[in-house]
């Protein structure tokens, strides 16, 4: 909750030292596009995000939404299946593909890095292969009313890919933290030889965690697809795995695994997001976008880290010599996350 | 006789709740095989970590050549030529012999840019290995020698490091009898050289033919010493056990009331990864206390791994009432109410992150849940009836099980499994690191599961435990059930002659 609440914390004043220097930011158009990709990054950060409580790392989620992304173009234009259809395959193939990663990591006992290493550069090159290289789009294929609606569109006035994120993460929040398989998930991440000493599937658990990360992949995978509305084999959705692990991490996920919280996981998306449109809205470089972005989350994670052990050492100094006087310290403004 | 070059005197140590050490010496002359013996827990180790500046002492000092010192760390210890090999190899087998033996000691050449002298490395390395009569390339990489010379290898380090006193921690505890041989002839080498050697070991043959002086401790205290002419088995035996059971386990006596029906559970030839060559029978009548008693190693953790489904087994018959079960996983295991308090609590029986609550209801969710989804009012009433039923002190059932002493932590252990009403119970070490208070408390739990029908299955290296609240013993050396002690023929010396080994004659 102390993790939540100090990220909540930098993100709101973010905001607010934004839109001080800059109003455009509060305006409904500016607000409407942060949601709208808040929306898009976070569902995909959620599924990594219960990779990471596992313990394990996915790192071709970037490469799967191209894959995806094209497939889904070729169905649709150049082999004319219909729409459900279509959308179907791209969510049988994601879950496939990482229930394969589940099991090459649990039954082959191959590290979660490598195994999605691996998928990171295959699919990205199969994605170029199967399209010679040429971006793919949508053309006048009729029938996607409801899928371009979904990326594009608004629900009273709220971006569509955002209202999915809400629905989405009230379902993972239930399940994550409400229901059997959250509480096995957490047992595993934590301490998978205790886990299985209570009798929990250890392997079960963690590929079924993927083929959730899979599933998630593949419904941000189309709305990216429809949102640029043409997919570049070679770019399209290059580098977002680290988006997603960025969002777990600040949301305070651990990558010890058995850490997190899908609200956690909202707001670190959130933040980044945020970070983006700070760089555009503040003048500064675009192409000092990552730099920003890596700054903020070395910062953030810097200043929960020493302000975590400093509380420990504190405790330990208290426990060692019972000085009255130590009281006199804790009253200070020592909880404050970040400066 | 000549000087010791070694006086240990008046060592006490505390650790909290035990006193592990109280008053001990020990004196180790120049050019010596000392044997230190004594049951698990008798303070061996502690001594010896002691002396090689792992531990540091409450109380007593440590002379050495007639000057007093204080060894503060284990470099420190290597500096007064103390070398320590212990029980659990300390090599990297990443790196070749060489590198082993040299670690930190490097030949350089090049002044300050400090590059290793390869050649002089590996030619030093290669003399040193011939003198202890080693067939191997110093170049070889660690990974590929067999544990034994591995040992040696370590072995090789402290000599090379110049070790005047070389303490071994059960040195033979893995190794074969032709690789135990050469140990011996190695250590008996090592004497002609002028090093004195503290050999620890649980292997009284081995300390016959080897030892020149035997010291025994016994509760962390001296037990006596025996001079290499009076070195017998017979007497090692008596010097570690002689004591009287207190009368810790008068209100846990076992009650008798075993079934007539010894077969109830009854496991046949279970095969443990350990010793896949020794086929192990064994069967717990109802509500009757099987002790498994054995040196540290003798493969009975192995079995309870093994019956719980956590180790992969070929070819056991385990059935339960008759009923033949198939056991490949913990959860079948559970399945049918046989159940495992493992030896590392904090590894394997809870996850100490987890609050008391989570860890007491993990294995039996189904209970607590419909749909998949958790009903959180039932879980914490379980919870909380779960704390009070097994006097688990705590404020709160959301207390970390890391905040909790050993003693509650294993009643947390156990009350996960109370809760699922156990017909099998295996306790491994049930009351390793725990304080007298809460043993007697485990103890009456024992007695009560017993009572109450269930099979209680209890590992344990100490002597008093399994001889209070066991019915019959089966006592393990090597992989195999070397006899089954009836309650009548329960002594320490009959356990601890099975236990080493001997016949069951």
């Amino acid at each position: 909750m102390k993790k939540e609440l100090g990220i909540f914390i930098l993100l709101i004043v973010l905001c607010a030292v934004v839109a001080a220097i800059n109003p455009n930011f509060l305006l409904a158009i500016n607000l409407q596009n942060l949601a709208r990709q808040i929306g898009a990054f976070g569902i995909f950060s959620i599924g990594l995000g219960l990779v990471i409580i596992t313990g394990g790392i996915e790192l071709s989620v970037g490469s799967m939404m191209a894959l995806l992304g094209v497939l889904l173009s070729m169905m649709l234009t150049e082999w004319h299946l219909g729409v459900i259809v279509a959308v179907l395959a791209c969510a049988g193939i994601a879950m496939c593909l990482s229930l394969f990663h589940g099991l090459l990591i649990t039954r082959v006992n191959m590290q979660p890095f490598i195994v999605t290493l691996c998928g990171l550069l295959f699919y990205r090159g199969l994605a170029r292969f199967i399209t010679k290289d040429e971006t793919k789009g949508f053309g006048t294929v009729g029938g996607l009313d409801f899928l371009r609606f979904l990326a594009n569109g608004n629900l009273f006035g709220v971006p569509m890919p955002f209202v999915l994120l809400i629905l989405i993460s009230v379902v993972t929040w239930i399940v994550l933290h409400r229901s059997v398989y959250g509480r096995y998930l957490f047992a595993t991440g934590r301490n998978p030889e205790a886990a299985r000493y209570a009798g929990i599937n250890t392997r079960w658990m963690i590929t079924i965690a993927y083929v959730i990360s899979g599933s998630l992949t593949a419904i941000s995978g189309i709305i990216f697809a429809f949102y640029t509305n043409s997919v570049s084999p070679a770019n399209h959705g290059n580098a977002y795995e680290l988006y997603g692990i960025a969002a777990a991490v600040l949301g305070g996920c651990s990558l010890r695994g058995g850490e997190g919280s899908v609200v956690g996981i909202l707001i670190g998306a959130a933040l980044l997001q945020v970070l983006r449109n700070l760089v555009n809205l503040l003048g500064i470089p675009s192409s000092l976008d990552f730099a920003v972005m890596g700054a903020v989350i070395l910062l953030g994670v810097m200043a929960d880290q020493i302000l975590s052990e400093r509380r420990n050492r504190r405790q330990i100094k208290l426990m060692r010599t019972p000085n009255p006087l130590a009281a006199d310290h804790s009253g200070g403004t020592g909880s404050e996350p970040i400066r | 006789m000549p000087e010791p070059i070694l006086e240990m005197s008046g060592i006490s140590k505390r650790f909290p709740g035990v006193l592990a050490l109280e008053q001990v010496d020990l004196d180790v002359y120049p050019s010596e095989i000392l044997a230190l013996i004594g049951e698990n827990g008798a303070g061996k180790s502690t001594l010896m970590k002691i002396l090689g500046g792992v531990t540091r002492r409450d109380s007593g000092s440590i002379r050495l050549d007639g000057q007093e010192v204080e060894i503060h760390s284990p470099s420190e210890a290597a500096r007064r030529r103390i070398e320590f090999i212990h029980q659990e190899l300390s090599v990297l087998d990443n790196l070749d012999v060489a590198a082993n033996i040299f670690l930190h000691r490097e030949p350089t050449k090049g002044g300050w840019l400090r590059w290793i002298d390869r050649r002089r490395l590996y030619r030093e390395a290669d003399a040193l290995l011939a003198k202890l009569a080693l067939q191997i390339s110093s170049r070889t990489p660690l990974g590929k020698l067999s544990l034994a010379q591995q040992q040696l290898v370590e072995i090789a380090r402290a000599i090379s490091a110049g070790a005047r006193i070389l303490i071994m921690d059960e040195p033979t505890s893995s190794l074969t009898l032709t690789e135990t041989r050469r140990l011996l002839d190695i250590v008996r080498d090592l004497k002609a050289h002028e090093v004195s050697i503290i050999y620890i070991s649980h292997r009284l043959h081995e300390i016959e033919e080897i030892a020149d002086r035997v010291v025994v401790l016994r509760d962390g205290r001296n037990a006596g010493e025996l001079q290499r002419d009076a070195i017998n088995h017979d007497r090692m035996v008596r010097m570690m056990v002689g004591r009287d059971l207190k009368d810790f386990f008068k209100s846990g006596k076992a009650n008798g009331s075993t079934s007539d029906d010894r077969d109830w559970f009854s496991v046949r030839n279970l095969r443990t990864l350990r010793y896949p060559n020794t086929p192990v029978s064994f069967s717990v009548g109802r509500g009757e206390v099987l002790g498994f008693a054995g040196l540290v190693g003798a493969g009975r953790s192995e079995i309870a791994r093994a019956i719980f489904g956590i180790d992969e087994t070929t070819s056991a018959q385990v059935a339960l009432g008759g009923q033949q079960l198939q056991i490949t996983t913990p959860r079948d295991a559970i399945s049918k109410g046989i159940y495992l308090v493992p030896e590392d609590r904090r590894q394997s029986g809870l996850i100490v992150d987890f609050n008391i609550r989570e860890n007491i209801s993990l294995p039996g969710m189904e209970r607590y849940s419909r749909a998949g989804l958790i009903n959180q009012a039932r879980e914490r009433a379980a919870a909380k009836q779960a704390c009070e039923a097994n006097n688990i002190k705590t404020p709160s059932p959301e207390m970390k099980a890391a905040n909790l002493s050993g003693g509650n932590q294993q009643k947390v252990v156990l009350a996960k499994w109370l809760t699922l009403s156990p017909k099998v119970l295996i306790f491994d070490e049930p009351t390793r690191g725990i304080d007298v208070g809460a043993k007697s408390e485990i103890y009456a739990l024992i007695r009560n599961l017993a009572a109450e029908g269930v099979s209680v299955i209890a590992i344990s290296s100490e002597m008093e435990e399994v001889l209070g609240i066991s019915d019959r013993i089966a006592v393990m050396h090597e992989g195999r059930i070397t006899g089954v002690l009836e309650r009548e023929q329960f002594t320490e010396e009959a356990v601890m002659r099975l236990a080493t080994g001997a016949s069951a004659n």
